[in-house]
Parts: structure tokens; C-alpha cells; sequence
């Protein structure tokens, strides 16, 4: 009987088949539309039309949104993450379960939860009136929507985080102290280097969704937070111009791209991008 | 209206219990159909219907399962989808990749469908149940020879107010635009119903070819981000129903669902006129199970489906069995069917031509982008 090794190139092909299918067809199908005008010729126009300040402000504004969102996104998880590592098994179990929780629910039903909350007689604001305070506003601002970010994709920073902090090696940190680091020195310089393509993965599974989100924007930030997703999404539902809206997504994909090898250059010095 | 629909049912149930009791059985009652329904060769086949959402009695609140009804009547498989706006239903159509027996659109957008050629005829003759249809809804602008289009479901687009907020009766669109009521007004998040608001309180034709009309509409609808606190579509009746805003327009049959949760919310037709329209069934180009298609129609037109149907709906009905029937709770509603005297002035949308539609495209784009400085 031949022995199948694990090792052999062809266990990779159902997943070849399935990007090539849904990945790789669909991104030169974007291309195509993007050079095109409605009739299939060749053009500029669809990429010359972005370079307006208009459009090049809500690129701007959506890449500005999603760093904040995943900085706070970073500052929360990360001493959480470190946090469940130190816990008994079974504890970190239930905490893991507790993250995971809201991700059961659909985004659309938590982000409608998120704006019954803030809306002007929602939960915060009903409290805040029957305890005798002025209403505040909360919802249609641009924290709305960086909030629902926060929320809505924290689970894919803490997931990673968590599973690299809870594989470092015990030794290596008693040897950090044998050698007489502290445990501040030997979190910055044992830990934090030893947990970097975890928060590395982290970033970038918190920040693409949340630069190219349209829904959450729509349902929290009411009529001046508008960002790209949203755009794209108006292109093709409603004035059917599939080349603009593929044009504007090319654009949004490149600037991730640069975006993402920006932080990634931050993030790690030795091992530099881990993603990308 | 809801309320007293489940005080009702509570008082039905009592009474069915009481009735069982007392040793007569309470059975399902089928709803009883005049068209013939089971005489076919389609058992076993599939129908595909793509309408709006909420747009069909679906079995809640003790109403009739339309969809599961046909099911067991016909034998036929629906597979039942929704779209939430023309545009949106037309850029899926018209991209050849899907195959819909079945589609509900308004009345400009069957212009536009009918001119690229994407719907089929269907013969009325082959309708047994056609002769319900009110015979001013036939004839109409968009399909003046009634070879396309089936009358569905017809209404109007009215004010919404929510009277412990705006103490004064508005007469006029105007006051979407009024500085007093800041952060208090939604409007459409729909280009078309949108811009029709600001042409109508600028006293323009609402299909005008006119690109400097369009620009002033633009401009307008600008001006009006300093007061806007949203642009909604559904999420209308959250924010009215919880007071969370103040003012908006919207379907005048979907005011009567908010106003059966908040009673502090009213309702008029603004003096400066406002958009009629028609959803109408349609067969595509695409369809693959036309037989099927025109069953579901005439089943759609028989007198207690479509009572069913406006019932749950709350839109007017164009459907003759129903505005005559007395049984059916909106009947002579002043809100869905005003008296000779009291019908607001009343405009059609017109499909655009597509250098306008284009512009008007950018337009609605530009407004979308714009940030007032007030804010």
C-alpha cells in the first residue's frame, strides 16, 4: 500500500479550488469592472472620479474610524487576554465561552441592540432621565459608530491574543526573572515580543471588517458618518453602477494593504509581516 | 389596531375552547377560493417569487399563511424571497443571473422593466379573478393596456408627526426643514422619495428633464442635514414608534401600524401633493415556471386572500372584493381611502431617462457626502 504523507502538495487542493473559485475569479471580475465604463470598454474614468475630495475624505474618515477602533479594540483585549492565561482551566473556559457569546447572535441583530440602547429614549438615556440627569446624545456620532465596531469585532483581538499569551513558555519567563528582570521589563521584553503575531493577526481581523463596514455606520451613525462600505454598497443596490462600486472597492483593498504593511512594520521589527 | 386584533383572537380562543367543551369540534377553516387550483400538471414544481418584505399575510397574529395555503392548495413549491427597494430588485433582475417567476414592482419601475424588455405578457383573459381589480387602477401611465402589470397593493407617501413634540398642525412639507424641530426629522434613505419631498414643497414636477430643477432639489436636500437627525427605511418605526424622532415622512399605510403603538403620532397629507403608487405583479423575462406564475396571481385576486393580504399589510387595496367587503377593518379608512373631497394631490413617479437617472444618481450621492457645516 503507498504511504499518503501529510507533507504532499495535493491536500491543498480542495482549498486551491475554492479560492480560485471565490476568491480569485471575483477579484478580476472587480478589476474588470473598475477599468471599464457601463458598456465594457476600457477606462480611466471610474478611478479618476475617486480622486475627488468628496470621495477621498470618506476614505479618510472610514481609515480613521477603524484605527480607533482597533486601538481601543488592542487596549481592552489584550490585558483581558493576558488576564484569562493566569486563571484555572475551567475559568478560562468560561470566559472564553463569554467572549465567544455575542458572536451566536447576527451582527445586524446586535448592531439594531447597540442603537436601541443609545437612541435618545433608549436603555442609557431612560436611566439617565428617571435618575434626574439631561438626556445625553449618544447615538448618530461618530463614537456611535466606533463603538459598534468595538463591539461587534473585539472577539476576533481577544481570540488570538489569548491563544498565543496562553502557549508561551512558563520557563521562559522565571528565566526573565532568575535573570533578574521585573515584571514589568519582563512583560515588555518577554512577553509583548513573544505575543506580537497574535496582536498582529488581531489588528488585522479587527481592522479590515471595520474600514469596510456599511452597516454599522448606517444604523448608528445617522446622516453625517457615512463611511466607504457605505458608498460601495449604494453603487451597487441602488444606481447599479457596478464599475464605480468595483472601482471604489479596488481602492479600499489597496489602501488596506498599505494600511495593514504600515502597522505591521510598527508592530514587529524582527519577524516583520506575519500578515501581508 | 394590533391590540384589538389579539383581544379578538383571545376572545376567539375563549370561545373555541368553550365551544369544544361543549362537544362541538372547532376546525381549521381553509380559506375558500372561486379560481380552479388543483386541475394542473405543476405538482411538485417551484415557483419563485421575489417580493417586498412584509408584503404578503405570512401567518402571524392569527392571519392566513398565503405562501403555505397555495403550497397545499396547488401542490406547487414556492420559494419566497424579498427586496427592500426598486433599485435593488431591478440590479439583480436585469443582471440575467437569477430566475424569478414572480416580481412586485412600482409603477415607474415597470416602465423601466417593460422598455428594456425584461417582463412577459400575461393575459388577463386566462385571470379568473381579474374583474376584481378596481378599474381605476387599470390603464395606467406604465402600462396603459394592462399587458404587464397586475395591480398589488397601492398607497401614498403622508407625514408622520408625533404630536407631544410638534404642538402646531403642519400642513406642508415645509416643516421638514424648520430649524425648531433640529435633530427631530428623518426623511428617506431612498433617492427617489427623498427628492420627491423636496419637489413637491418646491413646487416642481416630480419627473421634471429640467437639470437645474434637479440641482435646486440638490440643494435643498443639503440644506435639510442641518435638521436631519437620519436617513431611515425600516428602521422608521422604531425611532416614531419610541419617540426617538419627531417628524417623518413616510407610507401612509405604515402610519396606521405606528400609531396602534405610540397614539400621540398623527398624520396628513401635505398641500403641496405628494407620490401615489402602484406595486403591481409582474412575470420577468427570467421566469422559468410561467403556468405557475399566473396561478399564483389569480390566487393572490381572490376576494379572501387578497382581504387577508390588504389586511395585514395596511396599504389600500386595489382589489374590489375587498374595498367593498364589511368585513374588512380598514374599510373606508380616511387615511387609505379619503373621501372624493379630501384626496391630497397626487403625482406618479415616471421612470427617468438615463442621462437624467445618472445625474440624478450623482445628485443623491453628492447629498449623501455633503456635511453640513452646522454640525
Amino acid at each position: 500500500m503507498k504511504k499518503v504523507s501529510i507533507g504532499n502538495p495535493h491536500v491543498a487542493t480542495p482549498y486551491v479550488i475554492w479560492s480560485v473559485i471565490f476568491i480569485v475569479v471575483p477579484l478580476l471580475m472587480v478589476a474588470y469592472y473598475s477599468f471599464t465604463d457601463a458598456n465594457g470598454s476600457f477606462t480611466f474614468e471610474n478611478i479618476s472620479t475617486i480622486f475627488q475630495f468628496n470621495y477621498l475624505r470618506i476614505f479618510g474618515e472610514s481609515i480613521l474610524y477603524a484605527f480607533v477602533a482597533t486601538a481601543i479594540t488592542l487596549v481592552i483585549s489584550y490585558p483581558l487576554a493576558y488576564f484569562m492565561t493566569k486563571t484555572s482551566l475551567s475559568t478560562q473556559a468560561t470566559l472564553m465561552l463569554l467572549v465567544m457569546l455575542p458572536m451566536w447572535m447576527n451582527l445586524l441583530i446586535r448592531t439594531y441592540s447597540i442603537s436601541n440602547i443609545l437612541e435618545r429614549n433608549g436603555i442609557i438615556n431612560t436611566a439617565l432621565d428617571m435618575l434626574g440627569f439631561e438626556k445625553v446624545q449618544l447615538i448618530n456620532t461618530p463614537g456611535a459608530v466606533i463603538l459598534g465596531m468595538v463591539y461587534n469585532f473585539i472577539p476576533y483581538m481577544i481570540l488570538p491574543i489569548y491563544s498565543v499569551l496562553s502557549k508561551i513558555d512558563n520557563r521562559l519567563i522565571e528565566a526573565s526573572s532568575d535573570l533578574g528582570a521585573n515584571g514589568l521589563v519582563t512583560l515588555r521584553r518577554v512577553i509583548l515580543p513573544l505575543s506580537m503575531p497574535g496582536a498582529v493577526s488581531g489588528i488585522t481581523m479587527v481592522f479590515v471588517p471595520s474600514v469596510s463596514t456599511f452597516y454599522i455606520s448606517q444604523k448608528l451613525g445617522g446622516i453625517h458618518n457615512e463611511l466607504i462600505g457605505d458608498v460601495i454598497e449604494q453603487q451597487f443596490k441602488l444606481n447599479n453602477n457596478y464599475n464605480l462600486g468595483a472601482s471604489l472597492s479596488l481602492v479600499l483593498m489597496v489602501m488596506i494593504i498599505i494600511s495593514l504593511a504600515i502597522m505591521n512594520r510598527f508592530a514587529s521589527d524582527d519577524d516583520g509581516g506575519v500578515i501581508v | 389596531m394590533k391590540k384589538s386584533i389579539s383581544i379578538v383572537s383571545v376572545i376567539t380562543l375563549i370561545l373555541s375552547s368553550v365551544l369544544i367543551f361543549n362537544g362541538c369540534g372547532y376546525e381549521y377553516q381553509y380559506p375558500s377560493v372561486i379560481g380552479d387550483y388543483t386541475n394542473h400538471n405543476l405538482q411538485g414544481t417551484t415557483l419563485n417569487v421575489y417580493n417586498w418584505g412584509e408584503y404578503i399575510s405570512d401567518g402571524s397574529e392569527d392571519s392566513i399563511d398565503v405562501i403555505k395555503e397555495f403550497e397545499e392548495l396547488t401542490g406547487i413549491k414556492v420559494n419566497y424571497s424579498t427586496f427592500d427597494s426598486n433599485e435593488s430588485m431591478y440590479s439583480l433582475i436585469s443582471n440575467g443571473s437569477v430566475s424569478y417567476d414572480i416580481v412586485i414592482p412600482s409603477d415607474y419601475m415597470i416602465e423601466r422593466m417593460i422598455k428594456e424588455n425584461l417582463l412577459q405578457k400575461i393575459d388577463t383573459s386566462k385571470l379568473s379573478n381579474y374583474h376584481y381589480i378596481d378599474e381605476g387602477y387599470k390603464n395606467l401611465y406604465y402600462d396603459p393596456n394592462n399587458e404587464y402589470s397586475i395591480p398589488y397593493s397601492v398607497g401614498m407617501v403622508g407625514l408622520i408627526y408625533n404630536t407631544s413634540i410638534v404642538k402646531e398642525t403642519p400642513d406642508s412639507w415645509g416643516i421638514m426643514w424648520d430649524e425648531k424641530y433640529k435633530n427631530d426629522v428623518l426623511t428617506f434613505n431612498n433617492p427617489r422619495d427623498a427628492f420627491a419631498i423636496a419637489q413637491f414643497y418646491l413646487g416642481q414636477d416630480i419627473n421634471t428633464e429640467n437639470k437645474s430643477e434637479w440641482d435646486r432639489a440638490a440643494k435643498l436636500l443639503k440644506e435639510q442635514k442641518s435638521v436631519l437627525q437620519a436617513y431611515v427605511m425600516d428602521e422608521v418605526y422604531n425611532k416614531m414608534e419610541s419617540g426617538s424622532a419627531a417628524i417623518a415622512p413616510y407610507y401612509a399605510g405604515d402610519y396606521l401600524s405606528m400609531v396602534d403603538v405610540n397614539e400621540d403620532l398623527a398624520f396628513v397629507y401635505p398641500k403641496e401633493g405628494t407620490n401615489i403608487f402602484v406595486d403591481a405583479l409582474c412575470i420577468p423575462k427570467c421566469a422559468e415556471n410561467y403556468d405557475a406564475a399566473m396561478l399564483f396571481i389569480n390566487y393572490l385576486l381572490e376576494p379572501e386572500i387578497a382581504l387577508a393580504n390588504a389586511e395585514f399589510i395596511y396599504y389600500a387595496s386595489p382589489n374590489t372584493s375587498v374595498t367593498t367587503n364589511p368585513e374588512y377593518s380598514l374599510l373606508g379608512n380616511e387615511i387609505l381611502y379619503p373621501e372624493e373631497s379630501k384626496k391630497p394631490k397626487t403625482e406618479y413617479f415616471h421612470d427617468m431617462k438615463p442621462e437624467i437617472r445618472s445625474n440624478f444618481d450623482k445628485l443623491w450621492q453628492d447629498v449623501k457626502l455633503y456635511r453640513h457645516p452646522s454640525k
